[in-house]
């Protein structure tokens, strides 16, 4: 604990909440690019998020508080979670806070009062959103663990530091646990942050939707933070993905100019991450609703091949 | 050696040939020449091996011990009888429009091609070319199982690929197994698949792969024995192909099958000082002798029923090798060879009597006496030697069985003697007004021809009667290398 | 150095196992038979890789062969056959993925069970990897058996062969050359007599159906 652990750790929020719109709005870049339409500028969705907090906030009549309290809380659970991901360095005075159990807790935790807030105002959209991330939630959430623990499996430790310590920092070696974990974690992504395959940022108008069902009420800055804890959760994910399966760059403790490189390489990784998410999107249809429990099952049972496969060659 | 490289390559020869010239009318008569061609010399290498012993040819790649040297012959006999029956047959087919001359052409060229893999499989040396036989053997005979092309035979043929397929996997996943426990005591130079050289380290072998090995390779080998759980294909496969090939099916494949499996127990018995090999044996042998007499009493086609006594007599030769010792191996040889001289000679006149009736339903062919007094004989006698009356080979082969089974499986006796009961009672029950009673069919076009089916016949009485002491001498010699 | 390209085949045998469960779960014929194609190639790297670390030339020459037939011949036979039979679009329904998923996660834990105590015998780089080949034979049997359709079962039949190869290969650095061709030659052989097969059955049917094929029972 020392003064340079609390800078990386405040580099890390920053850069997060900066990084986090940036990295939508890669996406969206290139997603664009790739369907041959004039690409959207990179910046828009800070922009977006300036105009949302200006504008006006309008509430349902007969909301209740919760109704105002769930943006924050989101957006709060979304800036912790990214503050426990070791993304620059792994020293972090956060860290011993919250393990990767804690941080599964804290993206439900946010799960739910979006739901809650959803529901609370009785439309018919918000509670068909809400029963559907539930479901989604409920079975994404396993998955995740497994994947969490396919990798603690192998630090013999459930702490993310120390996995991203174990994986990045001993000797080169492959573990084929991982190649399991890492495409369950894929799967687990796409549908925890509402993309392609299982639901489509982008509409607003179908019957489909799943999150945007959710913040159908939602006006002004109330919006602006759930937009952005969105951008901070799909954020947050990629960092996990790259933190588990590419950890290459991150900065050890006491280490000032390895924190200085870890920037860039991350940047550089989240970059070439963005257009990959992108290609997927493009190239893949969107799935029936009725089809998710299958695919996140088939998530979560690649998850636990992965953990048979880590006892099996006992790497 | 000049006689083993003929025994395999005229049939190869032969293949090949009638690939090309199959359809012609002497086709039929070039077939049986080849099957002759290949008895000669396989009765030149049998010479050979009474006067001068076993031996290997060509860096150990065959050899002929006396556990396959009879059983070279015999498949090189029955192939060359059903070569001998199926002219006649296939003249008939013909004329009925069922074979066109592409389906005859592929007919005996596949023919040929099936009996150089059974002999293949019977000489080689190397386990992993025994497992390329057996695979080949299914490759030869499934076109032909389908070659009338009715649903019925499509739908048989599809099964006997798809899990006698399935089944020669999981005995290349034991071969595998076992190269990989022989390469750690012989190193992984060329001889390490070579069955002589694993049989002279056989106690070196590591128990456990061998264990799992075995499992593998009897659930494998054990698809195209026709073991009761994996038997499926068996009934449908003899029942839509044609008759020859049923016979062939039924006399041959199952025996080399079971010497696959007897080859790979030997090994394991050898490595595992227990008696599992013999147990599992035994265990597959009983079920398939009690399940298959059951589904013979269901039966209404003729080849069906027949086919399920074959799972019947393969699951009793199973058991006896199963309890092992010198007097079980020797009754299961026994029954190894009588069974395939039985079987087929009832196939050969099940295949004229359903060529009389049109049809394979047993209660629309009546009076088989009356029509064709030698096709009617033939199913009486046969049925009742594959029955197990005496003096046929079969009574004296069961009853060794028995009485040792008696001594030391007590409690598996009654479970056999019920079986061959059953059995008896639903064949007897329905054969009887096969052969006897009034009938309104009419009689062939050509003359059947029942010298095969006789001859087996006789053969089948004669080793019931009196076993010629060369042949004793050998089944005594295979019974001890089997072991127990 | 060593350690690392034995972890490499780890992996390569784990893409496998993963490929398999892909099989298992996909319902488009046309994708299958890319999969297909995809875990003939990543056999081919394997065998190319044990080869290289265990000093093997001759493992070189049967991953060639395997090159040859099953990436290169036997996907173009199937994607004429497809063609030919005009089932290119076919989906196969009624398959409950999620069930197959949890039966084969049951197969997986029962193969390395199996295997666990004979991977401790083997001196071979890639000892662990027999469990998993064990586990892609006995997935490629659940395919088949819970297949309707005449294409994807041979397609499980023959991805069971490449299961069978892995496991020569990593358990002992691949069967005796002549043995390799031998089993080389039967499955050539094999997948013409099937395709031959599927088009005798199409023939009969009109339908690639297995489901026609149940007409043989015991009453």
């Amino acid at each position: 604990m020392n003064a340079l652990a609390f800078a990386s750790q405040a580099l890390e929020i920053l850069v997060a909440l900066l990084l986090g719109p940036l990295l939508t709005g890669w996406v969206n870049q290139w997603r664009a690019r790739l369907q041959n339409r004039t690409a959207p500028s990179l910046f828009l969705p800070f922009r977006t998020l300036h105009k949302l907090f200006i504008k006006e906030a309008v509430v349902a009549e007969h909301a209740s508080p919760l109704f105002r309290a769930a943006p924050y809380i989101v957006f709060g659970c979304m800036v912790l979670a990214c503050g426990i991901v070791p993304t620059l360095s792994t020293d972090l005075p956060l860290a011993p806070a919250a393990d990767a159990i804690a941080l599964v807790g804290l993206f439900a935790l946010a799960r739910v009062f979006i739901s809650l807030a959803a529901m609370d105002i009785g439309t018919s959209f918000g509670t068909l959103g809400a029963r559907r991330e539930m479901l989604i939630g409920f079975l994404a959430e396993p998955a995740l663990l497994m994947v969490l623990f396919s990798a603690s499996l192998i630090s013999k430790s459930t702490s993310l530091t120390t996995i991203v310590e174990t994986l990045a920092h001993r000797e080169l070696a492959i573990y084929p646990s991982l190649a399991f974990a890492s495409v369950a974690f894929t799967m687990v992504s796409l549908a925890e942050n509402a993309r392609v395959p299982v639901d489509n940022p982008t509409t607003h108008l179908e019957l489909t939707m799943i999150h945007e069902a959710m913040i159908l009420e939602y006006s002004g800055r109330h919006l602006a933070l759930i937009e952005w804890a969105a951008s901070l959760k799909l954020f947050a994910y990629s960092c996990i993905g790259l933190a588990l399966f590419f950890p290459w760059g991150v900065a050890e403790a006491q280490a000032p100019l390895a924190l200085i490189l870890a920037l860039p390489v991350l940047v550089l990784k989240l970059a070439i991450g963005g257009i990959a998410l992108a290609v997927f999107e493009t190239v893949s249809a969107k799935m029936r609703i009725f089809r998710v429990p299958e695919f996140l099952a088939a998530a979560f049972l690649l998850a636990v091949i992965g953990m048979l496969v880590h006892i099996l060659l006992g790497t | 050696m000049e006689a083993l490289a003929s025994v395999l390559g005229l049939p190869l020869a032969g293949g090949l040939l009638l690939a090309f010239v199959g359809h012609r009318d002497a086709a039929r008569d070039v077939n049986a020449a080849f099957s002759f061609a290949t008895l000669v010399a396989a009765l030149v290498l049998m010479t050979h091996v009474i006067e001068s012993g076993p031996f290997m040819v060509w860096n150990k790649a065959f050899f002929i011990d006396p556990l396959n040297v009879f059983l070279v012959t015999l498949t090189a006999f029955v192939g060359f009888t059903t070569a001998l029956f199926s002219r006649p047959y296939m003249r008939i087919e013909r004329d009925h429009g069922k074979m066109t001359p592409r389906r005859m052409r592929l007919y005996h060229s596949a023919y040929q091609l099936f009996n150089f893999t059974m002999l293949l499989a019977l000489m080689t040396n190397n386990m992993g070319i025994l497992w390329v036989a057996m695979e080949a053997a299914t490759l030869a005979t499934v076109l032909l199982v389908s070659v009338y092309r009715t649903a019925a035979s499509l739908e048989a043929a599809w099964k006997y690929f798809i899990l006698c397929g399935v089944g020669i996997a999981q005995a290349l996943f034991g071969t595998v197994l076992l190269y990989m426990a022989a390469e750690r005591v012989l190193g992984s130079e060329g001889g390490a698949l070579l069955w002589t050289n694993l049989d002279a380290v056989k106690g070196q072998l590591e128990p456990n792969i061998l264990t799992l090995s075995f499992v593998f390779m009897i659930l494998g080998y054990g698809t195209k024995a026709g073991f009761v759980p994996v038997h499926n294909w068996l009934p449908d496969a003899h029942a839509e192909g044609p008759t020859p090939i049923s016979a062939v099916l039924s006399g041959l494949l199952l025996n080399v099958a079971l010497y696959a499996i007897l080859r790979c127990k030997v090994l394991t018995d050898g490595a595992l000082h227990t008696h599992l090999a013999g147990n599992l044996m035994m265990g597959f042998g009983l079920l398939s002798v009690v399940a298959a007499a059951f589904f013979i009493s269901r039966q209404r086609d003729v080849k069906r029923m027949f086919a399920y006594s074959s799972i019947e007599h393969v699951g009793l030769m199973a058991f006896a090798f199963g309890v092992g010792g010198p007097v079980a191996n020797f009754a299961g040889l026994l029954h190894m060879t009588v069974h395939s001289l039985i079987k087929s000679a009832i196939f050969f006149a099940v295949g004229h009597a359903a060529q009389n009736a049109g049809t394979q339903i047993m209660s629309e062919i009546r009076g088989l006496l009356r029509i064709s007094p030698t096709v009617g004989w033939g199913l009486m006698l046969g049925t009742l030697a594959i029955l197990g009356m005496p003096p046929f080979g079969v009574f004296a082969s069961e009853f060794l069985i028995l009485t040792t089974a008696m001594r030391v499986q007590p409690w598996a006796t009654p479970l056999l003697l019920l079986a061959l009961g059953v059995a008896f009672a639903s064949v007897f029950r329905r054969v009887q007004p096969m052969v006897f009673g009034e009938s309104s069919m009419q009689p062939l076009a050509h003359p059947p021809a029942l010298l095969p089916t006789f001859v087996h016949l006789g053969l089948g009485l004669m080793l019931g009667l009196y076993i010629p002491p060369y042949l004793a001498e050998w089944y005594r010699q295979a019974a001890k290398m089997i072991g127990g | 150095m060593n350690a690392l390209l034995s972890q490499f085949v780890n992996l390569l045998a784990s893409a496998l196992l993963m490929l398999s469960f892909a099989m298992i779960s996909q319902r488009r014929i046309l994708s299958l038979i890319h999969l297909f194609t995809l875990q003939g190639a990543t056999l081919v790297a394997a065998t190319i890789l044990v080869g290289y670390a265990t000093n093997q030339p001759h493992l070189y020459f049967s991953a060639g062969l395997t090159f040859l037939l099953k990436v290169v011949a036997i996907p173009l036979l199937l994607h004429r056959a497809i063609d030919r039979l005009n089932v290119r679009w076919d989906i196969e329904t009624l398959i409950n993925i999620p069930t197959m998923m949890i039966v084969g996660i049951g197969l997986v834990i029962f193969a390395f069970n199996l295997a666990l105590p004979i991977a401790k015998l083997s001196a071979t780089v890639a000892r662990g990897t027999l469990g998993i080949a064990l586990a892609c034979v006995l997935l490629s049997f659940m395919m088949m058996i819970t297949r309707a359709k005449a294409i994807p079962q041979v397609i499980g039949f023959l991805s069971m062969e490449n299961a069978l190869f892995f496991a020569a290969t990593a358990a002992t650095y691949g069967m005796p050359m002549v043995v390799e061709l031998g089993i080389a030659l039967d499955v050539l052989v094999g997948i013409l007599i099937l395709g031959v097969f599927m088009f005798q059955i199409r023939e009969q049917f009109d339908s690639l159906d297995i489901r026609h094929l149940e007409r043989l029972k015991e009453e």
